[in-house]
Order: structure tokens, then sequence, then C-alpha cells
């Protein structure tokens, strides 16, 4: 048996007592996780595999193991891929023991020791990882002012001086991330109708970052419902999916984002929530483990969030349940898929992207190599550990070279993000998409060089 | 574990060969590296070190040899036999970093990769190629090809294509002594000892190979995957020997029973049939044109010896499926007991009816659930013997039942390995597999290579090495998966 005395107000907290013991007794230590995991790849360190954490975690809940900054160390660098998921023959969720030890880690944080290599500074996380990205119109706002700098060649110009090495280093990796802003665009309107026959009525779920940083994404999204029969309600009271805030411990807030998403979107109306950044997704599918396993259980939560969350679909996965209505024109390019981490092992989509693009006639696919392997973007891990998620990045651009597509498709935003300032880095001319955006030209008629001026 | 001071010393040497990002000392990282997939024992080693090159793993050998220290080398510590534990204390040497395909020659067939390299990502490399590498163990995905090499490794497609040693064709090995040779090599029939052969499968008793130089085997132009269902386990088997002993050489030959089945459809919804004893899950690959008359015969036999129904893989993907299916048949068991514990047995072909029945028996005997998935092909068992951890009578049941049923493969003119190596787990049954002059010769070989025994101590050969093997009373099964 663990010890349970997390409670007892005398003692320090045992962090992660309050995980099912059962979830850690799931690990049969195999060890055929081992080198499906990013970390493990790059390092070799089996502290920084997920056999490797368990051990660890379970360590520290039996009281065999001190929660040293070594430990601490090892599980903050997990990217929480959850590529070990797909590994794992014996199902071990192994998500369920390390976002709630994490969240763990950072209520009692008085008693984690501070490991010196994190490089986020208290001011970064509060005003930018949480006060920023998860509200959709301050982002706006500040990419206005982005936008117009860029026009004028004012961005440019700061680039030629050297200036951005003035700012600190975290803003100076957000810097790097942002992509050439297009005019901003209207906002989506909050209903458009189906195309032809109706089949299903589903509502767009259209996130903070994806909306402002890629807003072309979601109405090709729409598009794309309403081309294959569906009405689409985009609900304006929604907001952000909560994952910034859940995956750096601050479960209370991330869950009152989950109940105003439970509230905006009306699921007696609609078929289902459509989602097309496989981050949200994989927390809004997780919405009702998240509020099992947090602190200050309410079952009348659980149940709504849970019954969200059974709504919860990826668009392609939508798709190829629904039936895709197959486009009338070709796109003649040459594309590679990566596997976003939070489709292929967070939500097990894999197939449904390629076979949304096996519907693009003259669409050449190439193969990926080591295509499930994180592209070290991970939500905001980029932000946070940058040393490791420099190592993994370039590891995926390796892999994308020898490939050598025209397009690098992906399935998420952060992906998108990482790969395409990758690229610009390394001025690769590739250029990277969703999969619907593909789809959407497809069914338009527009070639690839079109899409590139309505962005 | 070594003394404070030696302690001292060692870090000190270690850090000037392999840097600050090269070792681990704090008992807190050290933790994990306490065992492999085996968990029954542990020991903590003192250091662990990931050299990055041949050079910093020799000078860590002649530091060891300096310090009386023993060391051990270790790959992704999938081992199922405690092959990794590193007896003693002392220093693992972690090859996890040296992880590079060297040389890919389709010409000549040959590659050449670092011991760190893992299985599948060699084929990986391959694909596309029309070349692969043929063993592939079930925990291909993760284990390395030095690991490999120190267990002479098997896998389902082994029948055909043979084990670890048919397809090193060459290595380079630092040995105990420090010095590097150099065994084999890329060219076929090298002249003198075979001490590749010698060196595959020693457990990593007679040094640490650096370099893994092996054959690449040409892609089948086409295959046919095959599912016999039978009534029973007994006509399944007798089904085995019909195929072999017809001439047929299937690429695969692997047998699940009733329980098996059970728990992969609830894991995979492939569509087994429920009801079936056993099926035989058989692939046959070759030439296009020599395949359907193969599968054909092979049906001819099953229908034969009784098989109720024979199905085909129609697609590449039914036949991934079935694949996988198989490979991760551990994981499912999950399904069916919350603890298991696997044997690795193996009796002469002929002898597979019997021996189940005896796994049966001892079933009944014990009180306990036994489920079998294994290469049928060669012989080689898996009982899985499933219990649940809080019940102290009911582990004593499947430790008796395992000792068992190893002790009837032995009578059987069998071993109690066919694929997992002796590690620590199976030293205790050496001297009942060979006489103590068959013991002898190999104790001396070792010391050949290994004269202080500082290298992987007290693996293999139930004779201690320098150390003295400290006593670990095997109270308990282990509980694994994957094989």
């Amino acid at each position: 048996m663990n010890p349970r005395s997390a409670d007892k107000p005398d003692s320090p907290p045992v962090i992660g007592a309050e995980i099912d013991y059962d979830k850690f007794l799931d690990c049969v230590h195999c060890g055929l996780c081992t080198s499906a995991c990013p970390t493990y790849l790059e390092t070799g360190d089996e502290n920084n595999s997920p056999r490797g954490r368990i051990y660890l975690m379970r360590g520290v809940v039996d009281g065999r193991l001190k929660l040293t900054e070594s430990v601490s160390r090892h599980l903050n660098l997990c990217l929480d891929c959850r590529s070990c998921e797909t590994a794992c023959p014996s199902g071990v969720q192994y998500g369920r023991l390390i976002e709630p030890f994490r969240v763990d880690m950072k209520r009692h944080a008085d008693h984690v020791p501070e490991s010196k290599t994190e490089s986020t500074p208290e001011w970064f996380r509060k005003w930018i990882l949480l006060g920023l990205f998860p509200h959709a119109k301050r982002m706006r706002q500040i990419l206005w002012s982005v936008r117009i700098m860029q026009r004028i060649g004012l961005i440019g110009l700061i680039e030629k001086l050297g200036l951005v090495k003035l700012l600190p280093m975290a803003l100076q990796r957000m810097y790097r991330m942002l992509p050439e802003l297009g005019p901003a665009k209207k906002p989506l309107p909050e209903f458009l109708p189906a195309k032809g026959y109706r089949r299903a009525k589903v509502a767009l779920f259209t996130g903070c970052v994806s909306e402002t940083m890629s807003p072309e994404t979601n109405r090709a999204t729409a598009r794309v419902l309403q081309e294959n029969g569906c009405d689409v309600v985009i609900p304006h009271l929604q907001g952000c999916c909560g994952a910034i805030h859940y995956h750096s411990g601050d479960v209370d807030p991330a869950l009152n984002m989950a109940m105003k998403n439970v509230a905006a979107f009306r699921l007696e109306d609609i078929d289902a929530v459509i989602v097309n950044a496989a981050g949200c997704g994989a927390i809004l599918k997780d919405y009702g483990h998240i509020a099992d396993e947090a602190p200050g259980r309410s079952q009348d939560r659980c149940d709504q969030l849970s019954a969200f969350s059974g709504r919860v679909k990826d668009v392609s996965e939508f798709l190829v349940e629904l039936g895709i209505r197959p486009p009338g024109n070709p796109l003649s390019i040459r594309v590679t898929y990566h596997d976003a981490c939070h489709l292929v092992h967070a939500q097990r989509i894999a197939t449904p992207p390629r076979e949304l693009l096996a519907t693009i006639p003259e669409l050449e696919v190439i193969p990926l190599a080591e295509s499930t392997i994180c592209c070290g973007a991970a939500g905001s891990y980029n932000l946070i550990e940058p040393e490791m998620a420099d190592r993994l990045l370039n590891r995926k651009l390796d892999c994308l070279q020898k490939a050598d597509s025209e397009i690098i498709v992906t399935g998420n935003i952060g992906c998108s993000l990482q790969i395409q300032a990758g690229c610009k880095e390394r001025k690769l001319p590739m250029q990277v998409r969703h999969p619907v955006e593909l789809l959407d030209l497809a069914y338009r008629g527009k070639s690839f060089a079109e899409s590139n001026d309505e962005r | 574990m070594v003394s404070a001071e030696k302690q001292r010393e060692l870090i000190r040497r270690f850090r000037a060969i392999v840097g600050e990002d090269g070792i681990l000392t704090q008992p807190e990282d050290l933790a994990v590296y306490e065992c492999d997939g085996y968990v029954i024992e542990k020991k903590t080693p003192d250091v662990v070190l990931f050299p990055t090159e041949r050079d910093q793993i020799v000078a860590i050998v002649q530091a060891c040899r300096e310090l009386e220290v023993p060391y051990i080398p270790r790959g992704a510590g999938t081992s199922l036999a405690g092959g990794c534990l590193p007896v003693g204390g002392g220093v693992v040497i972690a090859l996890t970093r040296m992880r590079k395909i060297l040389e890919v020659n389709l010409r000549n067939r040959y590659a050449i990769v670092e011991p760190g390299c893992v299985n599948v990502h060699l084929t990986q490399h391959l694909a596309g190629s029309g070349f692969h590498y043929a063993p592939d163990p079930s925990s291909q995905g993760a284990c390395t090809l030095g690991g490999n090499v120190a267990t002479n490794s098997g896998g389902p497609h082994t029948l055909k294509y043979g084990v670890t040693v048919n397809h090193v064709l060459g290595l380079e090995v630092v040995l105990p002594n420090g010095s590097v040779v150099e065994l084999g090599g890329v060219a076929e029939d090298a002249p003198g000892y075979d001490l590749t052969g010698l060196f595959v499968g020693s457990e990593g008793t007679f040094g640490i190979c650096t370099k893994v130089m092996v054959r690449l085997t040409r892609d089948p132009a086409a295959c046919r995957t095959m599912l016999g269902v039978f009534e029973n386990v007994q006509d399944a088997t007798h089904c085995i020997s019909g195929i072999i002993s017809a001439g047929i050489v299937p690429a695969a030959l692997e047998m699940m029973d009733q329980g098996i089945v059970e728990a992969l459809e609830a894991a995979f919804q492939f569509g087994f049939p429920l009801d079936a004893g056993a099926v035989l899950l058989i692939e046959v690959d070759g030439l296009e044109a020599a395949v359907d008359s193969e599968a054909q015969h092979i049906i001819e036999i099953c229908n034969a010896r009784g098989a109720r129904e024979m199905r085909w893989a129609e697609t590449a993907a039914e036949r991934q499926l079935l694949w996988k299916c198989r490979k991760q048949a551990f994981g499912a068991i999950g399904r069916l007991s919350s603890s298991f514990c696997t044997q690795d047995g193996v009796v002469p072909r002929t002898k597979l009816p019997e021996i189940l029945n005896f796994i049966s028996e001892c079933e009944k005997r014990h009180q306990l659930r036994i489920v079998n998935v294994f290469h049928a092909g060669d012989g080689n068992i898996h009982p899985i013997l499933l219990f649940d951890e809080r019940d102290e009578t009911q582990i004593q049941h499947v430790l008796a039942a395992s000792h068992e049923i190893l002790q009837k493969c032995l009578d059987l003119g069998g071993s109690v390995t066919g694929e997992h190596g002796i590690g620590v787990e199976k030293l205790d049954f050496m001297p009942r597999l060979f006489s103590e002059t068959d013991l002898a010769i190999m104790s001396d070989i070792r010391k050949v290579f290994n004269p202080d025994g500082l290298c992987s101590p007290n693996k293999m050969l139930p004779t201690a090495g320098a150390c003295g093997m400290e006593e670990i009373p095997r109270d308990h099964p282990g509980r694994r998966a994957a094989l």
C-alpha cells in the first residue's frame, strides 16, 4: 500500500498520493515504451523515459525516493506527448499519471525543489502563458501591432539590427514562432449552412492561438464541413480549451474554462463538437477525466464535462466517419504528413487525416520517417524547455528534409508554428498546412499558390 | 557495493572520460537502473555511464579493472531474465547514446551499426530499399542490437530465417583486458575460429560489443498470412508437426490458445473465434509464384488434421493487425489478470502435444489459470501463468507450477530458455541442463576473455565471478510483458 499521508497537517505532503495506485501497477516494466519517447531517444537516459518516469513517480509515492531537484527535472522534461501510450502493450495510461502528478507538484510547489535548469521565469508564465495565450481577444490585439510592424517593414528592420536579441529569451523564442501574418480576418458568423443535402449539424471549436495565428484553418474547416453537408454553428461564447493552464498545473482555472465551454456549446442541438487543433481536441476529450481527478471533485461537474468530452471529434475523424465527399479538382503537389502527438497518441487518430488526403486527386503523399515523434512544440513546452525543444525540432527537420516534399501537412497549430519557424531558420522552402486546408482547395479548385494569396 | 572512497575515485575518473553529461551518481537517478524487464531481483549500480564512442568504453573498462569494480553493459533494458542486473553493484555502461547506423551496403547486403541502435530502427531505415534485418523479437520496437547480440535473440520469423547469430557477420568488441578486437567481418566465410558465433549469446560475459555488422535480408516478394482455427490445442499441435514434417518451412508458425485469443479479441477486435480451442497463425513467404501453392499445401494439411476453418489476411492492413495481435499478446493479458508470469521453455517439436498436456494438468493440479501463446514452429513455449499478486498461496502455486513445467521441458529433451537467455533468472537450471564437464569448458572459455570476472559477473554460469553474488531469495514470480 502506498502511504497516503497527504492531508496530515504536520507532515509534508506526499506528491502524487491521490493518484489511483492501480494505474502505477499497470506498468509491468517491460520497457517497450522507451524508444517511443522523444526525450529518451535524445538523451538515452532511462530516467527520461516513460518507464523510468513511472518508476520515479511510484518511488516518490511509495516514499522510497525523495522528490529531489533531479527527479522533478526528469518529470518536467516530459513533453506529455503520450507516444508511450501508443507503444504500451499493457495499456498503461501514462498521461493519467504524469498529468495529475505534475498538477500535484504545482499545488505543493513549496515542497518541490526548483530545478536550476528550468528556464521559464515566473513573469513569463503569469503574463504570457496564462495571461495572453488563452485569450483570443488579447491575442488579436497584440497581433494587430505585430501585423502593422510586419507590413511597414519594421520587423525586418528590427531583425537586421539584431534588436530581437535585446528581448528576454522566452520572448525571443515567441518571436521566432510568429508566422507571417495575413490581413486580419472577419470573425466567423455564428451559423454557416450545409451545402446540399444536410447530413449533420456540428459546432466548431475555434481555439485561441489557431484563430489568431492561422485563421484560415478555421475558415477552411467550416467550408469543408459545409461542403460535406454539415450545418456549422460557431458559438461566440466559447473560450480557451484550458490546456495551457492544465499542463502548467493550474487545474482550477482550466476547469473553469471547461465549464465555460460546456455552457457555450449546446449539446442538445448538435451532433458533434468539431476541433481542428489536436492539442485542444485532446484536452476537450479529457475534460471528464480531469474533473474526475481534480481536488474538490463534484459529480455534477464530472457528468457535464464527460458528456461534453463524448461529443468532441477531430475534424478528420468526423469527416471519415461521415464519409468524405470526394473533391472534384486535383491538387498536384507533393506533401508529407507529420503526426501531431495529441492526434496520433492522445486521440489515437492516425489514418483519418491520411484518408482525407487520399481523397484529393493528384496529391502525392511522401512517407516521413519518425512521423510520430514529437517536433518539440508540445503546447508551450518549446517556450519552457527550449533546449530539448530545439533538439527535437532539429531531429524533425532532418527527417522532413529527407522526405523533401513541397508541403508539410499536420493537424495541430502548435506543430505548424514550430515546424514553420524551423523551416524559416533553416531556410527551407516548405510550407506547413492543415489537411483540411488542402481538402478545401481541392473543393474550390484553387491551386496551392492561390491559397497563399488568401492567407 | 563499493566503498565510499572508491566510489569517489570512480566518479572522478569517469567524469574525466564521459563528462558531466554522461554520468549518473545520485541514488534517485540510479534507481531505475536497478532492474530490467525482470523485476524480481534488484540491485542498484554505483554509477551509470553513457559513453558515446568506443574509446570511452576502453577507458571505462581499464578504469574498472584498475579499481577492481564490476561492470555491465546495458541496452534498452528489456531483458526478461535479468540480463542487465548489476550483480555486485558497480558500473552500468549504458550504450543508448551509441545508436548510429554507420553504414548500409545494399550491394553486399550488410549494415554496420552501433550497439545501442534499436532493432526496428534499422529495419525502418531500410524501408523501401528492398531489404530488412530479419530477426524480429517481439520487443523489436525497443530492444537494441547490442542486446540482441548478447542474448542471441529470436522472434516469430526466425523459424525460417534463423536467430541473431545467423545474421551477425562480425563484431567489434572491447575485451575485459581493455583491448579492441574485430571478430569476423563483413565478408562471408571468415577463416579462423568462429569467434563471432561464440560471442553472440554470451550475455555480456566476454566483453562489450561496440559495432555490429549484420547481414541484410531481401524482403520477400510475396507473403500469405493465414489463421487456422482448431477445436482444441491437441489438434493444433499435431497440425504443426504435420506442416513441418511435410518439408514446409513457414516464415512464421505461432500458436495461441483460447485464453489468449479471448484477451486479444477484447484488446484488438480482430474477429477471432472465441469458441475455438486454439488458433495457428501461419505465414509463408517467397516468390509470388510459389506462395500460393505452399499456402494451399498448408491448408490441406490443416484440414486433414481437423482444422475447423481456415482464414486469410486479405489486405496488408489485416496482416498487420494479425501480427500486432500476436506481438502484443502479452500486453493484452492485463485484460485477464492483474499479474502474470511467463516461462520460456523449449521442447522438440514432436513433444509439443505432450508438454501442453502437462501444462493443462499443472493448471488443474495447482488450481491456476494458464494460457499459451508461443513460437510453435520451433517448439519454444511460453506458458503464461495468471495470478493475483495479493494471494500468497497462489503465488506459491505459480512458482511450483513454473518449476514443474521447466523440469518437464528438460525431461522431454528440451531446455529452459528459447530466447530470453539465462541471465540471473535461470542460473539454477544450468547444472541440470549441463554436466559438470560441460559447464567447466564454458567456464574455461569465459576465463579466456574475462579472467577476473568483472565483466557482467554472475550471468550465464552458476560459478561466481570475482565478486560474490548476493543471495536474493526468490519468493515471488515475475510480472512480465512482451517477449
